[in-house]
């Protein structure tokens, strides 16, 4: 199975719905990473204030973003990189099309980036005829499946072991058995030809080190650090806020990032890269670059509901705990992103633009997202404060307009709402069968396609509460002084302005 | 000392009981409840969908009915929810209403919430002899914090056998809108839930959120499946009667 297809969320769930393979897929990985990360928070200790630690980090460098940036780069032209700064998505690519163009480059290896595929790079390389090849596993088995990712952090999650072997055997031109030691094999020797063969490897940044100028990558597979060591230029694609202030600081996003991501206590390879090779270095680039992409971040910089985006560290932990996205996997969401982080970053890197905006329906707020989050980033309120956005906008469906209207009308005045309830007590006499409404006409029919209704009782409540009132009276008994005094020593402590 | 009862719209049109076991709990405890008929709902329907003015209008009839109560007590974790957590940002702009909202929130308790931590009563004398479950709302949780109050009232709860629901923090799909806008994920979470309630073989799944229990109930009336679906101020009531029956009072 493809991607899901469809022009809207709605769509391309209902096709995602429908693909066993897919949910099973992403239901098992996505259980196995959220368990990872329950137990090893729970081992770790103290995880609420090591993630209000992190929060605070990050607010405080977006906050401040513009003296951070300048530190960094700084620093790292002190080190003798070359960096650059892209508005636009296309900016980056043409820049990094510009720098393999000037150096003859022919081939391209890269290691994971989210970055780079907001920003298209392996189709940006393709068309000046230069090979990009991914070499973490993940992404080596979706690009050869001409897909996008479909998590932050596992990007062939949608896929089983058995679309894994049959998508390596192609590549191989012999048939693999689906057994991840032989796939991850065949995998290795063929990526280990290109490492040796690229002029260019192209890597992301989990975070950029204002104090020195570094770049710091985390990675499980060493890819990374081959992509960094072999090729004589590497050029890295940075969004625009990961950056720390200090080293110390990284201290914490190691703790946070891995046991987010994956639940490891360590990821497996952290590099920390400060300019290109220096003579008495045995390794590394000659030469280096860094591009730094806008692409929409500073849109959300000053924007009292959106800026907290920028603190995601892109651990994919909220995309595991959404219910959601466990339904219906990354390729459902309309962006690069996907999940809980995908639904508000998209519209929100793009300009909020319309056509984006069904996605933030596409949540029932449960707020699993924001409990998971590493740096308690509210999405669960973003989620909202977009469709509010959408309705200022006034771009809403009439129906749903008109039947917020009657919302208003129906809750502004009690009088309006018994009316209502009272119209529904007589009204549903046409609908109710054996105590219950099954019908599916109207609105009513997503509702009724899993569902019965009960049926509205003769009475409301408040029809009843005289009665109610009456009948509890005879049970009553005179409250405790201890209730008493508790009651009185709440409301005092409020007076006082304590609570 | 003043405490009001925010019945929330959908608990008084459709269950009607809740009210009375709340009534009839709290009477036990000295508490005579008083019930402002202003009141409509939270408007957390129109809020959540983005419709600020709409749910405004809503939120306004609910800072009226509870102006002058001590305490205000809701079945409902999330809509408790709404008042406590967005309430602040939905009268942002309006500093008057802010001020009545933040009044407001200090003030109001979900029913658990108000039975244990206020009164301090954890154990109520009921009787159930049932095999029961617990589905955890994720407003109540997660906005609020309940967590421990409905197992320690449960917790105390003779002749009951709790059965812990498999993957419990999960959400059952409700989402208000999202249940009708985006009805077949929603449809999915729910018969996910649904699973995991029969896995239980419990007769009784319990709650504190009539919003997610008529979805969670609803699709496993749907399956033609018979398993009892309660608030948990019902169960308790219930349990209470069942004592007080069997001790003749």
């Amino acid at each position: 199975m493809s991607k899901p297809q469809g022009s809207n969320v709605k769509e391309r769930a209902r096709t995602a719905l429908q693909d066993e393979f897919l949910i099973d897929a992403v239901k098992f990985t996505t259980e196995r990473l959220k368990n990872g990360k329950k137990a090893a928070t729970a081992e770790h200790g103290n995880w609420e204030e090591w993630r209000e630690r992190g929060r605070q980090i990050r607010a405080h460098t977006v906050a401040h973003l513009d003296y951070y940036l300048s530190r960094f780069i700084e620093n790292a032209r002190a080190q003798g990189v070359h960096v650059h700064f892209a508005p636009e998505g296309k900016d980056a690519a043409r820049i990094a099309m510009d720098i393999a163009k000037h150096r003859g480059a022919k081939s391209v290896v890269k290691s994971k980036s989210m970055v780079s595929e907001e920003v298209h790079i392996n189709e940006a390389f393709e068309q000046i005829g230069i090979e990009s090849i991914e070499s973490d596993l993940g992404e080596y088995i979706i690009q050869l499946a001409n897909e996008p990712p479909s998590h932050i952090i596992i990007p062939a999650i949608h896929k089983n072991r058995r679309q894994i072997a049959e998508l390596l055997s192609k590549e191989a031109g012999e048939t693999l058995p689906p057994e991840t030691q032989v796939l991850a094999g065949f995998a290795r020797r063929k990526l280990r030809d290109k490492f040796l063969e690229a002029d260019i490897g192209l890597t992301g940044c989990n975070f950029g080190i204002a104090e020195t100028g570094t770049v710091v990558i985390f990675e499980n597979e060493g890819n990374a650090r081959m992509v960094s060591t072999v090729p004589k230029i590497q050029i890295t694609l940075m969004g625009m806020e990961r950056l720390i202030p200090t080293w110390d600081d990284l201290e914490v996003m190691a703790t946070l990032l891995p046991r987010s991501a994956t639940g490891q206590k360590m990821t497996m390879y952290m590099s920390g890269i400060t300019g290109p090779k220096r003579t008495e270095d045995g390794d590394g680039p000659e030469e280096m670059h860094v591009i730094i992409v806008d692409n929409g971040r500073s849109l959300q910089l000053g924007d009292p509901d959106f800026q907290e985006l920028l603190n995601c560290i892109r651990c994919g932990a909220c995309l595991n705990a959404c219910p959601v996205y466990r339904h219906i996997g990354g390729h459902s969401y309309p962006g690069t992103y996907s999940g809980p982080i995908g639904a508000v970053l998209t519209p929100a890197l793009n300009k909020n633009a319309e056509e984006w905006h069904d996605i933030a329906n596409a949540s029932s707020l449960c707020g699993a997202c924001y409990e998971a989050c590493p740096v308690k980033i509210p999405l669960h309120d973003m989620l909202v404060y977009l469709r509010n956005r959408k309705v200022e906008r006034g771009v809403t469906a009439p129906g749903e307009k008109m039947a917020m209207r009657g919302f208003k009308m129906l809750m502004g005045s009690h009088a309006w709402f018994e009316r209502a309830v009272k119209a529904g007590q007589l009204g549903q006499k046409l609908l109710v069968r054996g105590g219950v409404i099954k019908s599916r006409i109207g609105p009513l029919g997503g509702w009724t396609a899993y569902r019965h209704i009960p049926a509205l009782p003769k009475k409301s409540f408040r029809e009843q509460w005289t009665k109610v009132t009456a009948e509890a009276e005879t049970s009553f008994k005179p409250m405790t002084d201890e209730m008493k005094s508790r009651m009185e020593k709440i409301v005092q402590s409020r007076a006082k302005g304590g609570h | 000392m003043k405490v009001s009862l925010f019945i929330t719209c959908i608990s008084d049109a459709l269950f009607p009981p809740i009210g009375e076991a709340m009534s009839q709990l709290l009477a036990r405890y000295g508490v005579r409840l008083d019930f402002p008929k202003v009141q409509t709902c939270c408007g957390q329907p129109a809020f959540n969908s983005g419709y600020w003015d709409e749910a405004k209008a809503s939120a306004k009839t609910i800072l009226e009915a509870f102006d002058d109560s001590d305490f205000v007590i809701a079945p409902s974790g999330s809509c408790t929810g709404m008042i406590h957590h967005y309430y602040p940002k939905l009268f942002e702009h309006d500093a008057a209403l802010l001020e009545k909202s933040r009044r407001l929130q200090e003030k109001t308790y979900e029913f658990t919430q108000f039975l244990v931590q206020v009164l301090g009563v954890t154990d109520v004398g009921a009787y159930f002899p049932h095999k029961v479950t617990y589905h955890p709302s994720c407003h109540g949780t997660r906005l609020l914090g309940i967590k421990d109050e409905p197992m320690e009232l449960m917790s105390h709860v003779e002749g009951m056998e709790y059965v812990p629901l498999p993957y419990a923090e999960d959400c059952c799909g409700f989402g208000g809108t999202f249940a009708v806008k985006m009805s077949e994920i929603s449809g999915a979470m729910v018969e996910e839930k649904s699973q995991h309630v029969l896995e239980t073989e419990a007769e009784v799944l319990v709650g504190l959120d009539m919003g997610c229990l008529l979805n969670i109930g609803g699709n496993l009336k749907f399956q033609g499946k018979p398993v009892r679906v309660m608030h948990l101020a019902e169960l308790l009531y219930e349990g209470v009667r069942n004592r007080e029956q069997t001790a003749g009072v």
